[in-house]
C-alpha cells in the first residue's frame, strides 16, 4: 500500500484536467494527477503513483532504480501490480 | 540497468562505508532509527548492517501504517462491515491484520461484503455502482495517504455520492517520533526521515527534532547508497557538532514538500485530540478524522462505532519492535508462532513490518548477530 510505482504519463484526459493515462509496468492506467497542481503533468513525465494518485514527479533515472527496487520486493510488489491491474478510478 | 547501478555501485558502497567507519568516533556507540518500514525493508534486503562498523546500529521505527493500527480499530471497521447493506473496501495490506476478534479475511469468510481495492477511488466508484449500498473505505497510511483519501472524499461531495464514507484512521509521523524521543526506553543519536513521508510534508516539519532535542535527522531515499549516504550524512553533523534536517533525497522530496496535498488534507480532515498507536498508546494529536463539512462522509459519524480496546496479546512484542526497543529476532513468538503466515502482530503482516522483512531477508544478519553474542 505505502509502495510508490513510477509511470510515464502518456496522454492528458480531454475532458478532466485531473485525469492522466500513465503507463506503468506496461500496464495503462487512469491516474489522478490532481496532487501534481497548480504546474500539472505533461505527456513524457515520469509520476510516482501511489494508489491511484500521481503524488509527485520524478526523473527518468529516479523511476527505472524504483522500478528494480520493486521488483526486488517479490510478492508485495506482484499483490501491487494486480490490485493496480484490477483498479478502474474513472 | 546503468541508471539502477548508479545506486547500487559496490565500489561505491565500499567507499561510503569505508568514510563512514573513518567518521566514527573510537569508543562511542551510535544509534540511528530509520523511522519508515521501506528503509527497513532495503536495509534487511541488502544485508547493510554488514556494511557499517559494528558502533553503528540501525533500530526500526514506527513508520509502517499497518503496523500501528490498534486491534480495536479493525474489530470497529468489522462491525461496521457486519451491517448487511455495507460494503467494506480496504486496501490489500490491511485484510490479514488481526483484531481481537479475527481479520477482514475473517469476517468476509463470515459473510460480510469486504472487498479489496487498489485506490480509495475504486472504493468511490463501488459506491457510484451500488447506489443501494453503503460503501465504507478503511483509511489508512501516513501523510503519504491521506491526501487520497482526502482527494476522494472532495470527489464525492462534489459528485454527491452520499453512499460514500471513510473509516478514518490517518495518522501523523511528527508526534510518534516525538513520543520515541520522549520515551525513556530507547537513547538515538540520529534519523533516517521518511521518504515518502516528506515528498508531501517536507522537511521543514522535522526541525523540532534538532530544535528541541538536539538530534539530527536526514530525509533518506530507498537505495543501498541513499541509506550509506545518509548514515554518513547524519555521523558528519555529530562529528561537526551540528544537529540540523537535511535531505539526502533531493531528487523526489522537495524541501516544501507538496502544498496541494498538504491544502487538500487541511481542507478535508483536522487533528483527533489523541489517538491509539498499537505498541506506542495514546498519543495525543497524532491522527487525523473527517471534518464536520463531510460528516456524510465520516463512517465514524455515519455508523455506531463501537469503540472497541483490546490489549495486544500478551505473546506479542510488537509495541517494542515499533519502538526500536527490541529487534525483531528478540520477540518471544518471532518466526515460531509468529510468521508471515500465520500473524499474531501487525509487523509480520505488512511487507514493511520490521518483522517482516527480517524474516524474508534477515537470517544473515541473524546468524551474524547469533554467534556474536555467543562469542
Amino acid at each position: 500500500m505505502c509502495l510508490g510505482i513510477p509511470g510515464e504519463v502518456v496522454e492528458l484526459s480531454p475532458d478532466r484536467d485531473d485525469i492522466a493515462t500513465v503507463e506503468v509496468v506496461g500496464v495503462r492506467r487512469a491516474v489522478n494527477i490532481g496532487l501534481l497542481a497548480p504546474d500539472g503533468a505533461k505527456p513524457g513525465d515520469w509520476v510516482l503513483v501511489h494508489v491511484g494518485f500521481a503524488m509527485s514527479k520524478i526523473d527518468e533515472a529516479e523511476a527505472a532504480a524504483t522500478l528494480d527496487l520493486l521488483r526486488g520486493l517479490g510478492r508485495a510488489y506482484a499483490d501491487e501490480l494486480e490490485a493496480l491491474a484490477d483498479s478502474d478510478i474513472t | 540497468m546503468r541508471f539502477v547501478d548508479e545506486y547500487r555501485d559496490a565500489d561505491q558502497a565500499r567507499a561510503l562505508a569505508a568514510q563512514i567507519t573513518a567518521l566514527c568516533e573510537p569508543g562511542r556507540r551510535y544509534k540511528f532509527m530509520e523511522v519508515c518500514g521501506g528503509h527497513t525493508h532495503t536495509i534487511y534486503k541488502h544485508g547493510l548492517e554488514d556494511h557499517l562498523p559494528e558502533s553503528v546500529e540501525l533500530v526500526h521505527g514506527p513508520g509502517c501504517p499497518v503496523c500501528v493500527i490498534p486491534m480495536g480499530r479493525v474489530d470497529d471497521a468489522i462491525a461496521i462491515a457486519r451491517h448487511p447493506d455495507v460494503i467494506m473496501t480496504s486496501f490489500g495490506d490491511m485484510m490479514r491484520v488481526p483484531g481481537g476478534g479475527g481479520s477482514f479475511f475473517d469476517a468476509k469468510a463470515e459473510g460480510a461484503d469486504i472487498r479489496m481495492v487498489y485506490s480509495p477511488l475504486d472504493a468511490l466508484k463501488i459506491a457510484r455502482l451500488n447506489p443501494d449500498r453503503r460503501v465504507v473505505f478503511m483509511a489508512i497510511g501516513f501523510e503519504t495517504t491521506a491526501p487520497s483519501t482526502a482527494m476522494t472524499v472532495l470527489r464525492a461531495a462534489a459528485e454527491g455520492v452520499e453512499n460514500f464514507s471513510v473509516f478514518c484512521n490517518h495518522v501523523t509521523i511528527l508526534p510518534a517520533i516525538k513520543a520515541i524521543l520522549d520515551s525513556p526506553d530507547l537513547r538515538l543519536d540520529g534519523f533516517l526521515g521518511p521518504g515518502h513521508v516528506s515528498t508531501v510534508i517536507g522537511c521543514r516539519p522535522y526541525g523540532f527534532i534538532p530544535g528541541r532535542y538536539g538530534k539530527p535527522l536526514v530525509c533518506a531515499g530507498f537505495e543501498p547508497l541513499d541509506i550509506l549516504q545518509s548514515v554518513h550524512m547524519l555521523l558528519r553533523q555529530l562529528a561537526d557538532g551540528r544537529a540540523e534536517v537535511e535531505n539526502q533525497y533531493t531528487r523526489v522530496v522537495p524541501w516544501d514538500g507538496n502544498p496541494k496535498a498538504l491544502e487538500v488534507i487541511g481542507e478535508v480532515m483536522e487533528l483527533r485530540p489523541y489517538f491509539e498507536w498499537r505498541g506506542l498508546g495514546f498519543i495525543s494529536q497524532s491522527a487525523l478524522r473527517v471534518r464536520d463539512a463531510y460528516a456524510v462522509h465520516d463512517a465514524e459519524r455515519v455508523f455506531d462505532v463501537p469503540g472497541v480496546r483490546v490489549a495486544d496479546p500478551k505473546a506479542c512484542q510488537c509495541g517494542e519492535v515499533l519502538k526500536g526497543v527490541i529487534k525483531p529476532w528478540e520477540c518471544k513468538v518471532f518466526g515460531t508462532a509468529c510468521t508471515p503466515e500465520t500473524p499474531i502482530g501487525t509487523c509480520m503482516v505488512s511487507s514493511e513490518g520490521a518483522c517482516a522483512a527480517y524474516y524474508n531477508f534477515g537470517r544473515f544478519t541473524r546468524d551474524r548477530v547469533k554467534e556474536a553474542t555467543r562469542a
